[in-house]
Parts: structure tokens; sequence; C-alpha cells
């Protein structure tokens, strides 16, 4: 944290201190306003939900269309979405902007070429992704409503935020690392696993955030792809209702369905704390794995 | 020689994933097409750029006009940005120059949690809270500032985040070096940190607008889904998504083309503009390496 | 942390298995209001024939006639009546379902002409005043292009959809509720299950009788509420031995309960 080195007592001007003030409260303010509307957004889910969570509603089979019952086959199905959608989109993401950061001339027309559609891909709009994911996975490959076509919708959805985040991360890295692996002999395949990967994954982990949370908020794609079944999948070829859009459904389908729909919501807020932890853990350990620690 | 090899296949992999990234688009793009043929082919284009309202399935006079839409589209996505930016970039700084760890922690945790927020339950907290409260100042609440104001709650970690990896970023010697000149903690931001993570910020920008014009389910819920060019924040608006996710359901099979066309255009549009920003700001080309 | 990895790779291997024979599946697309009724009747269905199974999807009305038409589904749900080009499909009716005009609980105004609802949706009649309310602008909510109930509204009025003019559109019924829900001065049409669901547990909202006419599942099964609509399976000439015993499952009484519970009214006694 850059903040020690930058005590108050290195301020030494009053003109000094006073912008120190300013920014700092400026700052202390966007935080307070962001933080406050998020726990009036938690507050609302927690009243109608949190007497619905049990062991029960977390393994439980759902039933009277959501308004009794469990979610258990809907977590599970979340998670292979999701898994699906991590398995294709990390090394599709971290590999494509490995490629631009170092193999090609920046700013040549390949590069801009698939910066530029990495880019637009980033702003097709997730309803459009939905129709795109239904008409191309679900009938043209023949994959039908299934765990399998939502998770590879999202890998699209996803993609652009692993790419153009690796890409700051590459792009950010002490320019004398690159020239020091030439200097030591190193081979361009081994300098990017053992030095420049471990040194930027903190920034890939952000991305990884990113599309960690953007996959479990998505619900109008999922629900052209994945579908709407709510029985235990047994394949990713099965189709299985995401999280979100159970939480659309009971929201703004099932009359009454208001409490269920914000315990299912604090359920999916667990889930994401849950599946950045494990990517965490996961990341710190394999840089304890590599030279560089 | 084995090593050797190992840089080849690496080279082409990665190269092969690239090509299947940047690729991806232009098998949506035709997806779209294909879904908007019908469309194009009856001639309608012309209409979406001339008509008035946006009144397809009425018998008497239909109309197929985009324009309000696609300015409702950018009114909210701007407007969205224009909060979220500040408030975004100041609480990193803060974060990341100022919070005692305990407080950084729990940041870094909400920012996690807002990130992964469902459309629907910010929509409905938006529709349930924010819009009655806008409704007091000046009906009917349902307008372009309440889908501004959450969707701006959704971008924002988006915008925080990336702006405190690109500070995190900024080597430690300059930090160092300005504490060393005796440049207060202000001076270091304003001056030295934050441009040098401007790149990186300007990223995270170019993502979270990308992700607001994007966005359907919040928009839908407190946009007012009334299809006209707002004369003030308070006028309800209605953006292209909103448009397709209200009608796609319940199209005919004409309509459903007119809403493959209206996303096409929409897409195209918006690519074009990320574009032309991109390359002003030749986000990619540093002066590094 | 490597065994755990180990043992989420295999569960995730196992999880790409093969998928199941075709012969004994059924998908059903269609309208998200019918989608709910027929999810979980599907559910008793298979714990009584466990060798089939039944996969239920939304994506609106006109996806359950498109899905039924190009065989993509085995069958179709939707919420209103088959129009013109869809006739080569059989209509099944499941239950009814009127649609009502709601307005907020505190609104003392409790009954409608027709003519002051067209006056209303028309803006000819802009202030609650006019009709023995309160004084406030009316805050005119109507449903998108296409939905089921605003055709179901046009067609009581006999408005074109040219002719509205709202001061907001939604969506889906909830959408609608808390519209009216959050605002003393608005008004909007529903479908009487939704609305009626919502208004008896709480939400500050009322059901406001037409020409006299009380919005009550009662009235809409006798027949006395003038604004209707069905929720319906369609199907096409080449339906399946599995999919025709499901679809005469669904005539039964069986599944009245499962209907009554979103407060239509099951057409089958």
């Amino acid at each position: 944290m850059a903040s020690s080195f930058l005590t108050p007592s290195t301020t030494k001007t009053r003109r000094a201190q006073i912008g120190d003030w300013l920014i700092g409260g400026a700052g202390a303010l966007a935080s307070f306003v962001t933080l406050g509307a998020l726990t009036w957004l938690l507050f609302d889910l927690i009243r109608l939900g949190l007497p619905h969570l049990s062991f029960e509603f977390l393994t439980g089979d759902m039933k009277s269309a959501g308004r009794e019952g469990g979610i258990g086959p809907i977590i599970i199905s979340t998670l292979l979405i999701l898994g699906c959608c991590l398995l294709s989109a990390i090394p599709l993401g971290v590999g494509c902007a490995l490629w631009l950061s170092e193999y090609v001339q920046r700013g040549s027309r390949v590069a801009r070429a698939i910066t530029g559609g990495v880019d637009l891909l980033a702003s097709v709009p997730s309803i459009v992704f939905g129709l795109f994911g239904m008409t191309f996975f679900c009938q043209f490959l023949g994959l039908g409503f299934s765990i399998l076509s939502g998770g590879l919708t999202l890998t699209c959805m996803v993609l652009p935020i692993l790419v153009r985040t690796t890409l700051s991360a590459m792009n950010a890295l002490p320019p004398d690392l690159r020239p020091a692996a030439g200097a030591l002999g190193l081979t361009k395949a081994t300098m990017l696993g053992q030095i420049l990967l471990p040194a930027a994954l903190p920034g890939i982990m952000i991305g990884i955030t990113l599309g960690v949370g953007r996959a479990l908020a998505e619900t109008a794609a999922l629900l052209f792809t994945s579908g709407y079944a709510t029985r235990w999948p047994e394949t990713i070829h099965d189709s299985g209702r995401a999280i979100s859009v159970h939480i659309y459904d009971l929201a703004m389908n099932i009359p009454n369905g208001g409490e269920k729909a914000s315990a299912s919501a604090l359920v999916l807020l667990l889930m994401i704390f849950a599946v950045n932890l494990v990517a965490t853990l996961l990341a710190d350990r394999w840089l304890k794995t590599r030279s560089l620690s | 020689m084995c090593r050797l090899r190992i840089d080849w296949l690496v080279r082409h992999l990665l190269g092969v994933l690239a090509v299947v990234a940047g690729g991806l688009v232009v098998v949506v793009i035709f997806s779209l097409l294909q879904g908007a043929w019908p469309a194009i082919n009856s001639g309608l284009l012309g209409h979406f750029f001339s008509d008035p309202n946006w009144q397809p399935g009425s018998v008497r006079d239909p109309q197929y006009g985009l324009v309000p839409m696609l300015a409702g589209s950018f009114l909210v996505t701007v407007a969205a940005a224009l909060i979220a930016t500040p408030l975004g970039v100041a609480g990193a700084v803060f974060h990341h120059f100022y919070a005692p760890r305990q407080i950084a922690k729990w940041n870094l945790r909400a920012m996690e949690l807002l990130a992964g927020m469902p459309a629907v339950v910010l929509g409905f907290w938006g529709l349930t809270v924010v819009v009655p409260a806008i409704a007091r100042i000046e009906p009917p609440g349902q307008s372009l500032l309440a889908a501004a104001l959450v969707l701006a709650l959704m971008i924002l970690p988006i915008i925080a985040l990336t702006t405190q990896a690109a500070l995190a970023a900024v080597p430690l010697s300059q930090v160092q070096a300005a504490a060393g000149l005796g440049i207060g903690r202000a001076g270091t931001i304003l001056k030295i940190a934050l441009p040098m993570a401007r790149r990186g910020i300007g990223a995270g920008v170019l993502l979270a607008l990308a992700r607001a014009i994007g966005e359907t389910l919040v928009v839908v819920m407190l946009c007012g889904n009334i299809a006209q060019i707002p004369g003030s924040l308070f006028d309800p608006i209605r953006p292209v998504t909103s448009t397709i996710a209200l009608e796609m359901g319940y199209a005919t099979a004409s309509h459903k083309s007119l809403l493959y066309a209206a996303g096409l255009i929409l897409v195209l549009v918006v690519g074009l503009l990320v574009g032309w920003l991109s390359f002003r700001k030749n986000l990619d080309h540093d002066a590094v390496n | 942390m490597r065994k755990l990895l180990l043992l989420s790779a295999a569960v995730f291997l196992s999880a790409c298995g093969k998928p199941q024979d075709e012969a004994n599946r059924l998908i059903i697309t269609g309208s998200s209001t019918v989608a709910p009724i027929v999810a979980d009747a599907a559910a008793r269905y298979e714990a009584l024939h466990p060798e089939v199974r039944i996969d239920v999807q939304t994506g609106g009305s006109s996806r359950g006639i498109t899905d039924a038409l190009s065989g993509l589904a085995d069958m179709g749900m939707i919420s209103r009546d088959l129009k013109e080009g869809e006739t080569e499909l059989t209509a099944h009716r499941l239950a009814m379902d009127g649609v009502c005009v709601i307005v907020h609980r505190d609104n003392p105004v409790s009954d409608f002409t027709k003519d002051q609802l067209i006056a209303i949706y028309t803006g000819k009649v802009s202030n609650w005043s006019e009709l023995g309310g309160g004084s406030g602008e009316i805050l005119v909510a109507s449903k998108a292009e296409g939905r089921a109930t605003l055709e179901v509204f046009l067609g009581y009025t006999g408005l074109d959809s040219a002719d509205i003019r709202a001061d907001v559109i939604v969506g889906e019924n909830q959408h609608a509720i808390k519209t009216v829900a959050g605002n003393v001065n608005a008004i909007a049409y529903v479908s009487i299950g939704a609305a009626g669901s919502e208004s008896e547990s709480g939400t500050p909202i009322k059901l406001v009788s037409c020409e006299g006419i009380a919005p009550t599942t009662e009235a809409v099964a006798a027949g006395t509420f003038p604004i209707t609509r069905p929720l319906q399976i369609v199907t096409d000439a080449e339906t399946s031995e599995v999919a025709t015993a499901f679809l005469n499952y669904l005539k039964t009484p069986a599944i009245n309960d499962l209907i009554e519970t979103h407060l239509y009214v099951p057409v089958a006694h």
C-alpha cells in the first residue's frame, strides 16, 4: 500500500495540507456514497431474504414455482455454467492479450483488428447476446437449451473484460523485466510463464473478479440459452436455471415471489464471495510455485 | 531444440486464441444480420431514421423511428458514466492512498459484491426506492435520471477496480521519489500517480461505457420506456436495448426482424464510436516498449 | 488445495457426459405467464412417469408459436388467442385470466366507465379531480407492444396502439404493480392473477371494477368479466405419443390447484 510513504508528516506546506484534506475528503465522500448505496440495497435484501436462508433452502428441490422449497439444483447449475464460462474465457482472454502484448507489433494492423474486434464485442447488448447464443450455440451448433450453451454465451460477454484487464496488466509491468529476461537467455515462453505472468497476476485477477461478477449477474442471455429448467443437472448438456434467472422469475413473474427472490439474491452474493476467494487462493498458490512470489 | 519447439507452439497457440477472440464478434454480427435480413430486405431501414415515433404494432399508423431510442441509449450511458467515473476514481484513490488496511480490505470486498449484483436486483431496488424518491420531486419517477443513477451504481465497480489496479501498478519508485522530493500526498496523486495510471483508468472507463450501453434489465425497469428525446433529466426515455427486451418475446416475425436490425445498428454505431475513441486516445500505444 | 482441485476437475469432467436420449424428452417453450404452471405440472408428471423428461423454457408467446410450428419444441405455451396465420396449430385451453385496472390503494376512485378509461388512456382526462378523486396528475402506465394484456385492453376499449398516451410503459405485470404501488396517482392494467395475489399480501394497490363488474376470479370463472385472455398450449399436427400423454394430463383437474395458486381460473373441472 503506497499510503505508508505518504503520511501527513511529509506534507509540509499549508497549501499541500489543504490539498491533501480536499482530496482525501473527496475520496472518502465518494467511498461513503458508494458503500452507502450498497448497504441500503443489502439491507432490503437481508430484511426480506434472510429469514428464508437455511440448509434446506440451499440444498432442497424447488417447489411451487419457487415460492417453496429450495434452490439446490439452481446453485449447481449456476456453478456449472460459471465453470464452462471461465474454463473457456480465461484461456481465450488471457491468451489473446498475451499474444497482443508480446508477439505483435503495437499499433500494427493485426493488433488493431483484434483489439477492435474485442472492443466491438464489449459493446454488444446483453439481450442481443441472448439472441445470438440462442441462434448460434443452441440452434446452429445443436447444443440446445443447455448449461454449455449458457456458459459459452457468457464467455463472449466476459472475454472483453479479460482481454482489456490483462492487456493493462501487461502494459503496466516494469520495463526492465523483458530486457533482463533476454539478458539471462530465457526463451520467450519461459519469460512469459515464469516472469511476466506471475508479475501481471494481480491485474489479471481483477479481470477475473470482474468477469465472475459479470457472469453471475447476467440474466437475459442465460434465459435464452441455459434456460428455465429446475431439475438437478446431470450433464452440462442439460438445461439448468441460473440463479440470476431464478431471481428474475421470482421477482417479475411469480406473485409473492419477492421474499424468495431476496433470499436467492443473498445466496448469489455469497457465491460471489466464495468464487472470488477460491480464485484468489488458487492464484496465490500458483505464484508460490513460481520462482517469484 | 526442445525449448525452441515450445516457443513456436506457445506463439502459435496464443495466436490462434487471439484470432478466435477477435473473430467472435464477426460471428455475432453475422448472426444478427441473418435475423435482421427480412427487415433490411423490405426496405424498412430508411424508416428507422425518418419516422418520428416507434409504433410498430399500430394498425393505423405504424412507425419505426429509431432515433429517439438511439438518443436514449447514448444519453443514459453518458449520464451514468459522468456519475460513476468521479465516484469510482475518487473512491479508488481513497482506497489506495488514504484508507487504513482494514477499511481497504472491506472496500475491495464491497466492490466485488457490487460487480456481481444481478441487474434484476438493482432494477427492482431502483423501482421500489429510487423511482418513488424521484417522483416526489417530479413525476413520473421512471426517467433518464433514475436509470442513470442505478446504472452508475452498476458500472462503478468496473471503474473503481480497474483504477485501483492501475494505481497499484504505478511503480513504487516514483511514489518514493516524490516523497523524497517533499511533494505532498495530494501532489503525488494528482501529478504523478493519476497521470501514470491514465491508460488503465481509460480502459476501465471504456469497459464501463460498453457495459452501460448494453445493459438491458436495469434500464427497462427504470427508464419509463417512452421513446422520445427527453427535455429534462426527469423525462422518461427508451434505450434501444429496452425495446428489444420488451418486445422480442411477443413479436411477430417481421417485428422480430426489425428488433434484430435495431440491435445491429446499435452495435455498429457504438462500435464506430469506440473505435474512433480508441484510435484517438491510442490506448494500446505505449511509449514504453 | 490440490485435492480440492482434482476433485472439482473430476466432478466437472463427469458432468461432460453424453446427452440423454431424445425419445422420452419433451421440450415446451413459450409464455412466461404459463411457464411456472406447466413447469410445476411437469415435475408432478415426471414423478408419476420417471422415464419421461420434460424441459420447460420461456421466451414469450411468439416463441411458443414459432417453436411449435418449426418443431423445435414439442408444444408451445401462449397467453393469448391464436392469430391468423397461426391456424395450423391447435390450441388447448388450460386456464382463463382476467385483465383489470389497478390504482393505488389510497386512491378514492373505485370504478370506471369504459369512456372514462378511454379518456384517461388517450390523454383527454389528465387529472384525478375530473373523475372524483383527489387532485393529482394521472400517471398513465400502459403495456409494451405485442403483450397479450395490451391487445386485450385495446380490444375492450376499441383503441389502436397509436392512440395511447402513456406516461410510462411497462413490461412484466410486476413492473406495472410496483409502478402503481409507488405512486398515488398511477393507473395501470394487469392480469387479475398477478394483481390479486399482490393486493392480498399487502401491496398498496387496488383492483377496480369497470362498468360496475368487479374484477374477481369468480367473475372470470362465471364469464361475466369482460376483459379476459386464455392461457393455452399449442401443438402442431405431428405430436408425439409422449407429448400427447402429457397434454392429456395437463387437461385434467389434477393440476387445477397449481393454476389456482396463481389466481387463474382452470378450465377443466
